[in-house]
């Protein structure tokens, strides 16, 4: 082709890191996480607290390193329990989306159920699941329960939140059904499925806990929600909030590991992973 | 100047509708009954008040919705061949680079893409794109943005070229650039393009006629064809030739908004 005008130049790497932000969003938390220590030691110190009410700081990080064989191991359990059921969350979840999406009728007939499984508590069902599963199998269920309808219902979000006009273009170069899905709308759904995968990797820690809780309650299991139990029922405080301290720290790796994936797959081309231009 | 609609000519018809309306589940009525015979290699412009219909048109032409009624005969549809539409936004693929949003025709058409990616630079070289071929489209401006999309309908080398105001929401200069670009390639090509705008200027200056539609719903109230020596430039679009047929279609479309008011004001 001629007589085309040349085109001006865009400077494609024009996004600025916005660097001297950065910091701020590290060393804010961490303020707050000091300063949060010290008014807790305070409040323990000044008010001479005894541990069996409310262990200091210093206790309860002296208790995670002395038990740390006993705790590590449970945290272990854990961790696999509510990795099986994020797993399952997100497998069973996409897959069940992809099927009403394909299907209207589908939909319908299993949508409310879905729902009903949503809004019933996980401490409800975990003693009926404890009777009728092997244990294991039970936890992990709890916590596919308590995971999987954030990416269920993100998902079908995002393959119904298509372009109407992207979509138009495919129709118009009679795409298939399947290629409407490939190359249109899972694409597009992608950020939402990230978005549901973030909730769910938090929520099968919850539902794996839960359900540990209530395995514990009926005389079995070693992971860290055992651990709390058994600290509670002897009055091991400092144990307690150790194992607390350690799901609370899983529970934040495990989403920054998501994040983490999400920015990854999303940092070329989505607004949420794109960094302001200043 | 103004003619009534369906003038004859000796060239193929590539796009007829006769009788064509379109009502819309909710009830409204947006377009019709339509009659207009567009030929082979003619530039027509559809131009009307904003919801007049033009849009509705032009997706019917595309086959993107089906008539309520009235016969729509599309030559390059019934042929098989491919029919390029660009939107009014670039309606690309925002996770895709802009030498994947324009292979996309060829890839739907289960094309390999060692066969596609020659056809695919030769369109981007076309639109002046073949240096932003692995760009994200977030990192194209709204003119390149266009260019990508007008590549993409390019590509499978369509009979027809559909375009539902393009350029509405560039600005002036980045229009009167695209809108030169899209006469060079129309005069290299030869493609039937049918270009829906509301703006006087941009139809006058880009068609060989246009067509002036009533509002909702909409029908053809006149045509007006626009004769000047080709290929067409910035002499003409300050010449008084141009100011005429300016005036004239502004009047036409100022007679069919009256006319429409007035029917409206009579059935009220």
């Amino acid at each position: 082709m001629k007589g085309l005008e040349p085109l001006p130049t865009v400077d494609r790497g024009s996004v600025v890191p916005g660097s001297d932000m950065q910091w701020q969003r590290v060393v804010w938390p961490v303020v707050v996480f000091v300063a949060g220590i010290v008014l807790w030691d305070l409040v323990v110190r000044i008010g001479e607290i005894p541990p069996y009410l409310l262990p200091g700081p210093v206790l309860v990080f002296q208790t995670l390193i002395a038990d740390w064989s006993v705790l590590s191991e449970s945290l272990g359990v854990t961790l696999l329990t509510a990795l099986e059921g994020f797993i399952a969350a997100a497998i069973g979840g996409i897959a069940l989306a992809l099927l009403f999406n394909q299907s209207k009728w589908l939909e319908y007939s299993l949508l409310p159920y879905a729902i009903v499984l949503q809004v019933t508590p996980v401490i409800a069902i975990a003693p009926l699941m404890l009777i009728y599963l092997p244990q294991q199998t039970a936890v992990v269920v709890c916590a596919w329960i308590v995971a999987f309808f954030p990416v269920l219902a993100n998902t079908t979000l995002g393959l119904n939140s298509v372009d109407r006009n992207l979509a138009g273009l495919f129709q118009l170069y009679r795409a298939s059904r399947w290629q409407v899905l490939r190359y249109l709308q899972l694409p597009a759904a992608l950020p939402f499925i990230l978005g549901g995968l973030r909730i769910a990797g938090g929520l099968s820690l919850i539902g794996a806990v839960a359900a540990e809780i209530a395995a514990g309650a009926a005389g079995a299991g070693s992971g860290l929600a055992y651990r709390i139990s058994e600290s509670s029922y002897r009055l091991n405080i400092p144990r307690m909030f150790a194992a607390l301290l350690l799901l609370s720290v899983a529970g934040i790796v495990i989403y920054m590991l998501l994040a983490l994936v999400s920015h990854g797959l999303l940092r070329r081309w989505h607004e949420s992973a794109l960094r302001k231009e200043k | 100047m103004v003619e009534p609609a369906l003038s004859s000519n000796d060239a193929p018809t590539a796009v007829r509708l006769r009788g064509v309306t379109k009502v819309y589940d909710n009830g409204t009525v947006a377009l019709g009954p339509l009659d207009l015979d567009i030929r082979k290699g003619e530039f027509v412009s559809l131009l009307g008040s904003s919801g007049c219909g033009k849009s509705t048109a032009l997706r019917l032409i595309a086959g993107l919705i089906a008539p309520s009624a009235g016969t729509l005969d599309v030559a390059a549809r019934s042929s098989g061949h491919a029919i390029g539409f660009v939107f009014q936004e670039p309606t690309l693929m925002p996770w895709s680079t802009i030498r994947e949003n324009v292979r996309l025709p060829l890839k739907l058409a289960h094309m390999p893409d060692a066969q596609s990616t020659a056809r695919v630079d030769e369109v981007l070289a076309q639109v002046g794109l073949a240096d932003f071929a692995g760009a994200y489209p977030r990192e194209l401006s709204g003119g390149m943005k266009m260019r990508a999309s007008l590549a993409r309908a390019l590509v499978t080398e369509p009979d027809i070229l559909l375009m539902d105001e393009p350029f509405a929401a560039l600005d002036e200069i980045t229009r009167f650039r695209l809108n030169n670009d899209l006469l060079a390639l129309w005069r290299e090509l030869g493609k039937t393009v049918i270009f829906v705008t509301h703006s006087v200027f941009e139809s006058v200056y880009l068609s060989q006629r246009v067509v002036v539609m009533t509002s909702r719903p909409g029908r053809v109230s006149a045509e007006c064809h626009i004769e000047s020596s080709e290929p067409r430039d910035d002499a003409f679009r300050t010449s008084m030739a141009y100011a005429g047929y300016c005036r004239d279609v502004s009047q036409a479309l100022m007679t069919a908004s009256d006319a429409a008011f007035n029917e409206t004001k009579a059935r009220a």
